[in-house]
């Protein structure tokens, strides 16, 4: 019966769930009110979310409803709005997967070093070529060439320190982290020697901000989103059970190593398109997922990871709405959203008293 | 953790032997390359002695004190919270320090040194606190993760200072104070680093207490401590040191945690007995990169914080791959 309220083109994964759900007998709620509230806030979401999208495509926009010009600016619009479900998706579906395969719920893959290697990429396109350079630097092949560096350096770190024979999931995190500290101090460096107009440029890039997505980047960065979202949803039942934890999951007969090493990878590459696309955000998916596990109530993936790429979704297009027009500062979006992520963050690890 | 944990304890006894003079004497050495290091030189230059008493001399000093100081913290961290990746700088404590000198910088932008230091040693302090209580409340699988941690609590707070910063247009500066760096440490700038020679003396005296919390909080209490006091009395000294010297040079990444981690490696835990070499090894990995930092791009200078971070890294990473092959 729910299966018609996802539409398709905002929640295309939601639909297989409820074909599945209908002849389960344990379902993954406990309750049947739980899943009722599920599919209240889904619905909500969904309103609010497409509420919010035509709040951005048409609010304030000059020309009449309908018009030849009126539908240009929408396009223009669009670009954005796109960028946003973009993020939202890879960074919602990149941080449950994470979250599970590492088996901690208070990680997100973005402290992995992929934004040091963001911004030591466009920090040294500056340094070495001048603001001139950064902009010359903004075309398809720039962005496939991070997608590429990101992507690789993930996988040197995963194939190196997860396929030993004393593989340490955490071990890997930290060596990560460092290796972003390092470069993140080579950045620093090199940002003291910029004239402060160069570093005002730069510093408009290295905010996550959706203005940064240009058009150009799509024909690559959906594909590759939409790919990776589906098969990690396709693998959701392997994601509950890696969520067991290692022992578990191989009493159960999951190859516990090689699913862990796949859904990393997928993480890898929806978290390099994000921070490509749009630059670093680095609360923004533990934010969606805390808030997702909170509202779906429940640890089966297929209903967690849509409804936190709807939160995500929500998230972004209703704040760039209420900064747009309401208060007017369209620039610290995402620095709000860190804030308010990294706050909930210091209050779900003291609240919750384990890891 | 360590295998050699009390390999012998009448090393305490001896506090100072042999080595330890010879150690004394190779870093005094280092100082001395260090202070007749630089392109403006102090001896044929006309007014070489008075550039050498305003800008050489302070910097030495400046090399030892931060040096000793940020070692001691480090090396007081890992003993209060058993764990050995953690330091100022992998808790969040040095970016609570850099918010609280951001703090005071915006509601008194021509505030002296010493308010800015006040600022940033308040903050620092509820920092390590927050760290702690965090550490007590939250029960851990792996000592891993306990750096993870710290370092998103540290990626918060600066998350916090950069908006801060954004909006008063500091942001610049925010990033070149935060790079540590000893290019501007002169007379007059950096006199209240001597405050931290009273952390230095501080930890020297309570080396033993320190060792027994060292232990764990039921074995400290077991044996007559007051844990809750000294865990007060260690992050205060970890927060005025974290505080002064982030105010006066800036970061130093690592240098905390890979110090302590060395000498224990060669020497094992004993506390009082370490205590001599954590000082000189932190002085004389301070210098080492000081001096790469003034002359690999000479006539120019790098923040030593690069040098620091980036051989940091390494031997932190080198301490993970090491750990991971012991299996614990």
């Amino acid at each position: 019966m729910s299966a018609n309220l996802f539409t398709p083109d905002a929640q295309p994964l939601a639909q297989k769930p409820a074909s599945v759900r209908a002849n389960r007998g344990a379902g993954a709620f406990s309750t049947p009110k739980a899943r009722r509230n599920y599919i209240i806030i889904m619905v909500a979401l969904l309103m609010l979310s497409a509420l919010a999208t035509l709040g951005l495509l048409a609010y304030k926009n000059p020309m009449p409803f309908g018009s030849e010009r009126f539908w240009l600016i929408a396009e223009r619009r669009a670009s954005a709005v796109t960028a946003m479900g973009v993020v939202a998706l890879s960074q919602a579906v990149a941080t449950v997967a994470f979250q599970t395969v590492t088996n901690n719920r208070i990680i997100t893959p973005s402290i992995m070093g992929f934004q040091s290697l963001y911004t030591a990429i466009h920090t040294a396109t500056i340094y070495f070529f001048g603001s001139a350079g950064l902009i010359a630097a903004r075309n398809t092949e720039m962005f496939v060439f991070q997608l590429v560096l990101m992507v690789l350096l993930s996988l040197l770190l995963y194939s190196w320190l997860l396929t030993g024979k004393n593989a340490n999931m955490h071990a890997m995190l930290l060596v990560g982290i460092v290796i972003g500290g390092g470069l993140g101090s080579v950045s620093t460096f090199m940002q003291r020697m910029l004239t402060p107009s160069e570093f005002d440029i730069l510093t408009a890039r290295l905010f996550g901000s959706v203005n940064n997505a240009d058009p150009e980047y799509y024909p690559i960065a959906l594909p590759l989103v939409l790919a990776s979202t589906l098969l990690i949803y396709l693998n959701s039942r392997n994601l509950n059970v890696l969520g067991l934890g290692k022992d578990v999951a191989q009493n159960l007969g999951v190859n516990h190593r090689r699913h862990s090493l796949f859904m990393l990878v997928l993480v890898s590459i929806l978290m390099a398109v994000s921070t490509a696309l749009v630059g670093p955000m680095t609360f923004l998916g533990f934010l969606v997922a805390i808030l997702a596990y909170q509202f779906a109530d429940t640890f089966d993936h297929r209903y967690v990871i849509p409804m936190a790429a709807l939160i995500a979704y929500m998230v972004l297009t209703v704040a760039y709405f209420l900064m747009q027009h309401v208060f007017y500062a369209q620039g610290v979006v995402s620095i709000v959203i860190e804030l308010v992520g990294g706050i909930v963050f210091l209050i779900v690890i003291l609240k919750k008293g384990r890891l | 953790m360590s295998k050699t944990a009390v390999r012998d304890d009448r090393t305490s006894r001896k506090l100072f032997d042999v080595k330890l003079l010879l150690g004394t004497a190779a870093v005094v050495a280092l100082l001395g390359v260090s202070i007749f290091t630089g392109e403006y030189s102090i001896f044929s230059a006309e007014d070489g002695a008075q550039m050498f008493a305003n800008t050489r001399i302070p910097r030495t000093v400046a090399l030892i004190l931060s040096g000793a100081a940020m070692a001691m913290s480090g090396l007081v961290m890992q003993l209060l919270t058993q764990n050995k990746f953690v330091e100022p700088s992998t808790t969040g404590t040095t970016e609570w320090a850099g918010l609280g000198l951001l703090v005071v910088l915006f509601f008194a932008p021509n505030s002296s040194i010493l308010v800015k230091m006040v600022g940033a040693v308040v903050f620092s302090f509820v920092g390590a606190m927050i760290f702690f209580a965090f550490l007590r409340k939250v029960s851990l699988r792996s000592s891993l993760i306990v750096p993870i941690v710290g370092i998103m609590l540290g990626a918060v707070v600066s998350s916090v200072s950069t908006f801060f910063a954004l909006q008063t247009n500091l942001l610049q500066n925010l990033g070149v104070w935060f790079a540590g760096s000893f290019t501007s440490v002169m007379v007059g700038q950096y006199e209240v680093l001597w405050l931290v020679l009273g952390v230095v003396v501080a930890v020297f005296f309570y080396a033993d207490r320190l060792t027994v919390a060292g232990l764990g909080e039921e074995i400290a209490t077991n044996v007559g401590l007051n844990y809750q006091r000294l865990l007060l009395i260690g992050t205060a000294l970890i927060a005025i040191s974290t505080g002064v010297v982030t105010v006066v040079v800036g970061s130093l990444p690592f240098l905390g945690l890979i110090v302590p981690n060395i000498v224990s490696m060669i020497r094992g835990d004993d506390l009082r007995s370490n205590l001599p070499w954590v000082c000189l090894t932190g002085i004389a990995v301070v210098t080492v990169c000081d001096l790469i930092a003034r002359t690999i791009i000479s006539p120019f200078e790098m923040p030593v914080s690069v040098v620091l971070g980036i051989v940091g890294a390494l031997v932190f990473i080198a301490m993970i791959v090491r750990q991971r092959k012991n299996v614990r």
